[in-house]
């Protein structure tokens, strides 16, 4: 205990800037599939014939184990953080798609005929009812996504990318090296749990059905 | 206002037309009520109007200009529409929801909120409520602003499909009331489809009963009440509304009993008691020598003061509720059946008594409408 406090008191910038790069790289990993998952997931509630192919090829890539994915696109992509990165973005398809899918299906239907019949354009109908409806589930499903992914950038310290990872592996690399895999250990897990408080937090604020006249 | 023109429309992978050549107009500020069992096209024929179904014949013509050359988004914006399951926004406040079409139609934010206000203030709402979820809503409640949001651009037209039909009855009769005389105050031209023909005669100047896609019969309430077109719509009606029809023509004159029952105000009780067991009954009407109603008298207000009184008229009582003959049995049958009281004497010009109407002669009108035809029938037979 100790001793991983002196590391650590030691070692504290060095531990900010993987933390730092450890959430960065889970971040942008998520934010590039939400970009490409969202419209996804709209198109598969919309053309419902789509979604069981789509859904099923996002479970596939869930059932790859993460080290052996991340060494295949390694082989492409090369050592680094870019590897990690799409890695990330892969496992965090299905996630999101599946619950933009959810979230667009679950929309009340007599809402949307109700909007639809009042006048709104298709258009409309998704930005001002659909997507405001989903948005919670959207965000229970980059929630999903980012926790998984801060445990997918872990093991990128292989590809040569860096983050807390990397600390771990060097903890287990030195003799009487626990110290150091609980101040790379430590971290990670407090940015899951972290992560996963403050998507809560968001996705229970943007839910209308907690809206209320007081709020 | 509204105009069918042969309008048909048949639904994909069906060969029998779901509305079939449909003709009818609809005058300004009409409200109809089209009315029929599932599926026999009403409400098919309502989307039609806005174009949630598109006809497959025919023309539809709103103020003159046919729907089907209109652009279908700016057509709906100005048409309102009411939906049973009312289908509010839930992520909106209950402001925003009456005033989407306005949204939609680009209106400032003071012009929505002010026509928001000015809505709610037309069902009894506090304005606070602008800023309440609809969740925080009762369901009567949610719908009366699912009305306000078909009235906030103040379209010509409103269609409403079985507004009322997911309502508990109480809610649904209040909301009923107020919708009328809000659709009175606002002279809207409404289309209304139910399948609860109380609700439709209630509401309706004018039913539209259909049938496998057709129209069986068009006419005011009081018309296809009183004149059903064929089986159907008799079947339709029910025979228990029919009945409940006949008491707005009959008048009590023609089922009253012209032989009372009467005892001269200056009898004694005991004569009085005579006439009772005499014609075994527990009451008496009170007249006097030119047989104008004074009273009643009933075995039980002798029997309390036969020791003190010797006279009819000391024991009387004066408090005689009575009809005249030429009253609508409707409006008798309704006070007899809330006052409890098992007849009512029939009156003419200055109080005189010519008749009685029994809760006995009422259970014979309704035994007539109901069983009169089979039991001439079953005569018949024999």
């Amino acid at each position: 205990m100790e001793t991983f406090i002196t590391y650590v008191s030691q070692n504290g910038f060095y531990i900010w800037e993987e933390f730092y790069r450890h959430f960065l790289m889970a971040a942008y990993g998520v934010l590039f599939a939400s970009i490409i998952s969202i419209p996804v997931g709209i198109l598969i509630a919309r053309y419902g014939k789509l979604s069981s192919w789509v859904l099923t090829f996002g479970s596939i890539i869930q059932t790859i184990p993460v080290l052996g994915f991340m060494a295949i696109t390694m082989v492409a992509m090369g050592l680094g953080t870019t590897t990690v990165i799409t890695t990330v973005f892969f496992y965090s398809l299905l996630p999101i798609i599946q619950n933009t899918y959810v979230g667009i299906k679950g929309v009340d239907s007599t809402v949307t005929s109700a909007a639809y019949a009042s006048g709104m354009t298709r258009l409309q109908l998704l930005t001002k009812v659909e997507l405001p409806l989903a948005v919670s589930v959207i965000m229970a499903g980059i929630r999903t996504a980012l926790v998984v992914g801060i445990g997918i950038v872990a093991i990128g310290t292989f590809v040569g990318a860096g983050g807390l990872g990397a600390i771990i592996v060097r903890g287990t690399n030195a003799t009487d090296g626990t110290a150091i895999i609980l101040a790379g250990a430590i971290p990670t897990a407090l940015m899951a749990i972290v992560a996963d408080l403050v998507m809560g937090k968001i996705e229970r604020k943007l839910n209308p059905v907690n809206k209320t006249a007081t709020a | 206002m509204l105009e069918f023109k042969e309008v048909t429309k048949t639904f994909e992978g069906s060969k029998k037309p779901a509305v079939n050549k449909l003709n009818l107009s609809i005058e300004k500020g009409e409200f109809v009520v089209f009315i029929g069992p599932s599926g026999c096209g009403k409400t098919t024929t309502m989307k039609m109007i806005n174009r949630l179904v598109e006809p497959t014949d025919g023309q539809i013509l709103v103020e003159g200009t046919n729907v089907l050359e209109q652009d279908s988004v700016q057509l709906r914006r100005s048409i309102g529409y009411v939906i049973q399951q009312i289908g509010l926004m839930p992520h909106m406040t209950v402001g925003e929801n009456i005033s989407l079409v306005g949204s939609l139609l680009k209106w400032s934010k003071e012009k929505q909120r002010e026509r928001a206000k000015e809505l709610i203030s037309l069902v009894d709402l506090p304005e606070e409520y602008l800023n309440r979820y609809p969740h925080e809503l009762s369901g009567g409640q949610q719908q009366r602003i699912g009305v306000l949001r078909a009235l906030a651009a103040d379209p010509p037209l409103i269609l409403m499909d079985e507004p009322f039909g997911a309502l508990d009855p109480i809610t649904r009769d209040g909301l009923q009331e107020e919708f009328k005389k809000l659709q009175k105050e606002v002279d809207k031209t409404i289309v209304f489809v139910t399948h609860d023909m109380d609700e439709a005669i209630k509401l309706a100047d004018k039913i539209v009963i259909m049938n496998a896609g057709e129209i069986v019969q068009v006419g005011s309430p009081d018309e296809i009440l009183k004149h059903p077109a064929n089986e159907f719509v008799e079947d339709f009606i029910g025979k228990d509304r029919l009945l409940q029809s006949r008491p707005d023509v009959t008048r009590v004159e023609q089922i009253m009993n012209a032989n009372p029952i009467t005892v001269k105000e200056e009898r004694t009780l005991k004569e009085a008691i005579q006439v009772m067991r005499d014609n075994r009954v527990d009451s008496l009407l009170v007249i006097d020598e030119i047989g104008t109603l004074k009273g009643y008298i009933d075995i039980e207000m002798i029997d309390a003061q036969y020791k003190k009184r010797s006279y009819v008229y000391e024991a009387m009582d004066t408090e005689e509720y009575s009809v005249h003959k030429s009253d609508l049995l409707r409006d008798t049958m309704y006070r007899m059946l809330r006052r409890g009281s098992a007849y009512v004497p029939v009156i003419e010009e200055n109080d005189r008594l010519v008749g009685i109407v029994t809760r006995a002669a009422l259970a014979n009108m309704v035994y007539d409408t109901i069983w009169g035809d089979e039991t001439a029938e079953v005569a018949a037979a024999d």
